[in-house]
């Protein structure tokens, strides 16, 4: 073996474990985030977690029963908002894919999707709390909603797109208008598929702070009405992490863990049931 | 398509279309509006001056600006070799059987919410990078890179948090972009006796294009990341070359100040903020998926790569 051929061996063999070293890079911040997520929210997580009020300073123990309940009011109202609007624009793009028209929309939805999550609060405090004159559920539910239309419109869109021609052309045949075809037929092929990509994006949303920061708020108290400010997990965790509380240093870490879990279960469900997908709808 | 009906239904579900349009010019039109009197009052003096002063109602947005970019840049020196890495080994070298495991715990660095990233950042990043910086030597203090007293939170805590954060989605697409190289390339490569190295360098030269949307793309995601940032990063509206110096970000100064601003000038200056952080990821992003989609149009994949594995895995 020449000089020549033993650096180039070398130099690739380097490569070579450069790239597998990256990958257990990345890896390394990953298990110790979840590692002490776990490590540190398990001591503190328990019944009154999910049951109780927030404590006081000072005063061990309580919950964060009214944040838990407020992260899901406001996911509820991000999804109401967002999946009529995802799912039917989702439609237009995917039927009418070769139009200007839906370009303009996927190009929207595919900005819309890189706008940061800081941004879209300060839009939706611009619209939906300035003209009231106070944060409210609603507004945080808006800005949650904003940022789930584009995942599941793209998600749809994609999807439908999958489904063959033939299924269409047969309704079609069969004297199916082109809505009907769409709505009985196309749509509900393709339905678990969608339904996988609501379930990401409602992942993708639970875990979400500054969109709520000035929406939603905040609120000490058991909250459930719409037109005032609510109480949610992460803004609840950010307050307590920066606090110098010690008592509260563990009630953010037992919401990270819950937060974690959530959104690891939804992220897990989703990638199950794809694979499951892939394996009914080959290509 | 002339039946009445198949109107109606493209009328319809195209107002739905409408919305994202709609929401997207809207997001542009009332950041513009209601940052219009600090425009007026300040013009581009507020991205010139540095003095960020609330009480005086003295606002340069400069230390912001300077704090966004920088950090994102050195996320990016950090992330990028290592996101590339993650995606050769991933598209070229890993076995089969071990890729879908591969991109599945890629992706669950993308999943992790911002929030537990900076609550880690806080409790774990911060106390271990105050060590490091306690224990550097004073040779390399000299340098305007490592001035200052080691606090701990500061730039350097803040890069590292972005660049873990940015892996997942700069890999995602570098994967998919390698994915379109046609494989008679690398085999072609390969044929002529060429090392993996070689063969592979010549596959990412080809997908060079693509290559540098996912970096950009990557650029986008940090320059807008908020929570981590705001948490780790210290908050002060000073520029510094030194990686030990605590700083601001742009969304780090919206989601720090916002619901103080007690003027309505300083709300004013903070939406002006948000305004530009608008424009430059809407400028990113559009640029990345140009870039990504000459290389990859056959793919139809979307930018949210990692968000979506749906989608992503369907492509």
């Amino acid at each position: 073996m020449s000089a020549s051929t033993r650096r180039r061996k070398l130099l690739s063999g380097l490569f070579v474990a450069f790239c597998a070293a990256s990958v257990l890079l990345a890896l390394i911040p990953l298990a110790l985030v979840l590692f002490f997520v776990v490590s540190q929210g398990i001591q503190s997580l328990n019944v009154a977690f999910f049951t109780h009020m927030p404590a006081p300073v000072g005063e061990p123990g309580g919950g964060m029963a009214n944040a838990i309940v407020g992260s899901l009011i406001l996911v509820g109202l991000g999804a109401l908002f967002a999946i009529p609007v995802g799912i039917l624009s989702g439609v237009y793009m995917s039927e009418y894919a070769g139009t200007r028209f839906a370009s303009l929309v996927r190009f929207a939805a595919d900005t819309l999707n890189g706008v940061p999550s800081i941004v879209i609060g300060v839009f939706v405090y611009g619209i939906a709390v300035l003209p009231f004159k106070h944060f409210s559920a609603l507004a945080g539910g808006l800005a949650l909603g904003i940022m789930m239309i584009p995942i599941i419109a793209r998600t749809t869109e994609e999807l439908l797109l999958l489904v063959p021609g033939t299924m269409r052309e047969g309704a079609l045949a069969l004297g199916a208008t082109h809505a009907r075809a769409v709505f009985t037929v196309v749509v509900p092929s393709a339905l678990q598929g969608i339904v996988t990509g609501i379930v990401l994006a409602i992942a993708r949303i639970a875990g979400e702070t500054a969109p709520l920061l000035f929406t939603s708020l905040n609120n000490g108290f058991f909250s459930t009405k719409l037109t005032q400010p609510i109480s949610s997990l992460t803004v609840q965790v950010f307050a307590y992490a920066n606090s110098p509380y010690q008592d509260w240093h563990r009630q953010a870490w037992a919401g990270a863990l819950v937060l974690v879990t959530i959104v690891l279960t939804c992220s897990l469900l989703a990638r199950i049931a794809t694979r499951r997908l892939e394996g009914i709808n080959p290509r | 398509m002339k039946r009445p009906d198949n109107l109606g239904f493209r009328v319809g579900t195209g107002l739905f279309g409408l919305v994202l349009v709609l929401i997207v010019a809207a997001i542009g039109v009332e950041l513009f509006r209601q940052s219009s009197l600090s425009i007026q009052k300040f013009g581009l003096n507020f991205w010139r001056t540095q003095t960020w002063d609330p009480v005086a109602g003295e606002f340069g947005a400069l230390p912001f600006i300077w704090g966004t970019l920088y950090s994102s840049v050195l996320a990016l020196l950090i992330a990028t070799p290592i996101s590339l890495g993650i995606a050769v080994f991933i598209s070229e070298l890993s076995p089969n059987r071990l890729k879908p495991a591969l991109v599945f715990v890629t992706e669950l660095l993308a999943a992790i919410p911002s929030i537990v990233y900076g609550l880690w950042g806080i409790f774990v990043l911060v106390p271990a990078v105050r060590a490091l910086e306690t224990a550097l030597p004073q040779a390399l203090k000299a340098l305007p890179f490592f001035s200052g007293p080691p606090f701990g939170v500061g730039m350097l805590s803040a890069a590292l948090i972005l660049a873990v954060m940015v892996i997942p989605f700069t890999s995602s697409i570098a994967r998919e972009v390698l994915k379109a190289v046609p494989i008679a390339q690398r085999e072609g490569a390969y044929a002529l006796g060429a090392t993996p190295l070689e063969a592979i360098g010549a596959a990412l030269y080809y997908a060079r294009t693509g290559i540098v949307g996912a970096v950009m793309l990557g650029f986008g995601r940090a320059l807008g990341e908020t929570m981590a940032v705001t948490m780790v990063i210290g908050n002060n509206p000073r520029i510094s070359l030194s990686l030990l110096a605590p700083q601001h970000t742009m969304a780090s100064a919206l989601a720090n100040e916002f619901t103080e601003a007690d003027t309505a000038l300083y709300l004013s200056a903070l939406i002006e903020i948000g305004l530009v952080l608008f424009i430059m990821t809407l400028i990113i992003n559009s640029l990345s998926r140009l870039l990504i989609w000459s290389m990859a149009r056959p793919m139809r994949q979307s930018a949210a790569g990692v968000v979506v594995p749906a989608a992503e895995s369907a492509a």
